[in-house]
């Protein structure tokens, strides 16, 4: 059993920790571990389909701010760049769940539907370093599913509530957790580059031009996803962050209720109150 | 843990918005499912946000498509304008005022050549989960994440537990159950969730019990 980051570490002290998170759904739900897991790998699915389906095919939408970001970034990735191939593909993943979301397409939330390109984009990159087979990739999920059962029990994964390190922030610690997994990192290491996920987002705020899910939403995407594999990096360096992952979880949801309103989804703050972003808002 | 990682990691969904757009979808999903078959008309009465920024979120057409029987995953929502068409099935949006709702509410009414109309109201809660708050009149309270048996019968006696004998005998578990009338002798409805999803075999024996007038089985 678990409720905190704490906990569900320690309990996976002799066990797997995807276990932990399967023995406490089975017990929430009644359904079994095979149902679970099943379960989990379809959404991983859903997840895949969305990070790749724009990768070479702009999605429709209105307005268009995003159509054909993800192929951009795509097409770059192919070419010389500064961070490299595999860095760029990944944020142009993010990019395209980001699209597909955009344009009416099917795509898995993760902890939202505005943040949903995070998960499968990192964890698609953490796979391809790795080497890892699908059910360790539906293993990393379950691990980051329940990070995520923790921030949004203990804090909360609304940006309306708290901004977007509550949204893509919190995605993007759920991520970096589940790229440790699958680098068979300890539990502690799992959590602990949540929390440094966490930290470096704190206070980013939701400015949804239009009050769109598009401008700045997939840029955020693509950038949380960088930020939780650096976490992830970091914390199996050893790095550790210096104050504990669930006074972290605390110390976020604190600092999204003391978001302004305007800064919490509402598009009247941020990029979303500049002279663009309201001519762009008119227009609609 | 007191949170299903499905509700994380989930829903699967067409987007941009789980409020704006699965909710939609699926309060109309639901609401269709409930309501009888042929309606020629749709009506969207939009309260809240859903009438002030659900246009950007797609949630006419969520509703359009759930209306029309697609479910809340179906890529074919995005394209529910042009499937209304191909049924002839025509459609109006309004903006109403729903007095105590939630921030994202709609009233949705079907029309039938007759002239009947039958209406559901219900809200978007957060999430993609949703509540139907009222039947054709009659006050509800649901969230159609279990499988739901829903009647609409003549408020007699024994009517109910004709319902629950009939559930019993199929070894099907009530959940909840809500039994809500308009008046004394009047109409009334029963709302049940079960545990498993209830067969076709029930609702067609409920359909031929005295005094029940309308039976559903929604599961999305």
């Amino acid at each position: 059993m678990y409720n905190t980051l704490e906990q569900l570490a320690a309990a996976a002290a002799d066990r797997p920790m995807h276990e932990v998170v399967i023995a406490d759904e089975a017990a929430l739900t009644d359904a079994s571990p095979e149902t679970i897991f099943e379960t989990m790998r379809a959404r991983w699915r859903v997840m895949c389909e969305s990070a790749s389906l724009a990768l070479d095919a702009p999605q429709p939408m209105q307005p268009p701010l995003i159509a054909g970001q993800s192929r951009r970034q795509a097409v770059y990735a192919r070419g010389a760049t500064l961070t490299g191939g595999a860095l760029n593909e990944m944020m142009a993943r993010a990019l395209s769940a980001s699209e597909v979301n955009a344009s009416m397409g099917r795509i898995c939330a993760a902890p939202t539907a505005g943040a949903c390109g995070v998960i499968p984009a990192v964890l698609h990159f953490a796979v391809q370093r790795t080497g890892a087979e699908e059910d360790e990739a539906v293993k990393a999920l379950l691990v980051a599913s329940g990070v995520g059962a923790v921030i949004t029990r203990n804090a909360t994964v609304a940006g309306a509530e708290g901004g977007c390190q509550a949204e893509c922030g919190t995605a993007a610690a759920m991520a970096a957790a589940g790229a440790v997994y699958l680098a068979h990192g300890s539990p502690e290491a799992c959590i602990h580059a949540a929390a440094i996920a966490l930290v470096n987002c704190m206070g980013l705020i939701c400015d949804p031009v239009a009050g769109l899910v598009q401008f700045p939403c997939s840029f955020r995407n693509a950038s949380q996803s960088v930020n939780a594999i650096a976490s992830a990096d970091m914390a199996l360096a050893g790095q550790r962050s210096v104050i504990p992952p669930d006074e972290v979880v605390d110390a976020m949801y604190r600092t999204g209720r003391a978001l302004p309103a305007s800064m919490r989804e509402t598009a009247e703050g941020g990029v979303a109150a500049t002279p663009t972003g309201r001519r762009i808002a008119k227009n609609l | 843990m007191n949170i299903s990682i499905f509700d994380v990691t989930g829903p699967v969904m067409i987007g941009p918005s789980s409020s704006h757009t699965a909710g939609a979808a699926r309060l109309a999903y639901v609401a269709a499912a409930i309501a009888p078959d042929g309606f020629w008309q749709v009506k969207f009465g939009l309260a809240g946000s859903f009438a002030k920024t659900g246009r950007g979120h797609g949630t006419d057409k969520a509703l359009l498509a759930g209306a029309l029987g697609l479910s809340p995953d179906d890529t074919g929502i995005r394209d529910a304008y042009a499937l209304a068409k191909a049924r002839g099935i025509s459609y109006d949006f309004e903006t109403i005022e729903l007095p105590d709702s939630h921030e994202n509410s709609a009233r949705i009414t079907f029309l039938y050549e007759g002239g009947e109309t039958f209406y559901v109201e219900g809200s978007s809660i957060g999430g993609g989960r949703i509540l139907v708050t009222n039947l054709n009149g009659l006050a509800a309270e649901f969230s159609a994440e279990s499988p739901t048996l829903i009647t609409m019968q003549y408020d007699r006696q024994g009517v109910v537990s004709a319902i629950t004998q009939l559930l019993a005998e199929q070894n099907i578990n009530i959940g909840v159950m809500r039994v809500n009338r308009t008046a004394r002798g009047d109409v009334a409805s029963t709302v049940i969730e079960t545990d498993a999803p209830v067969p076709e075999t029930i609702v067609r024996a409920l359909k031929s019990t005295p005094n029940i007038i309308r039976v559903c089985a929604v599961s999305v």
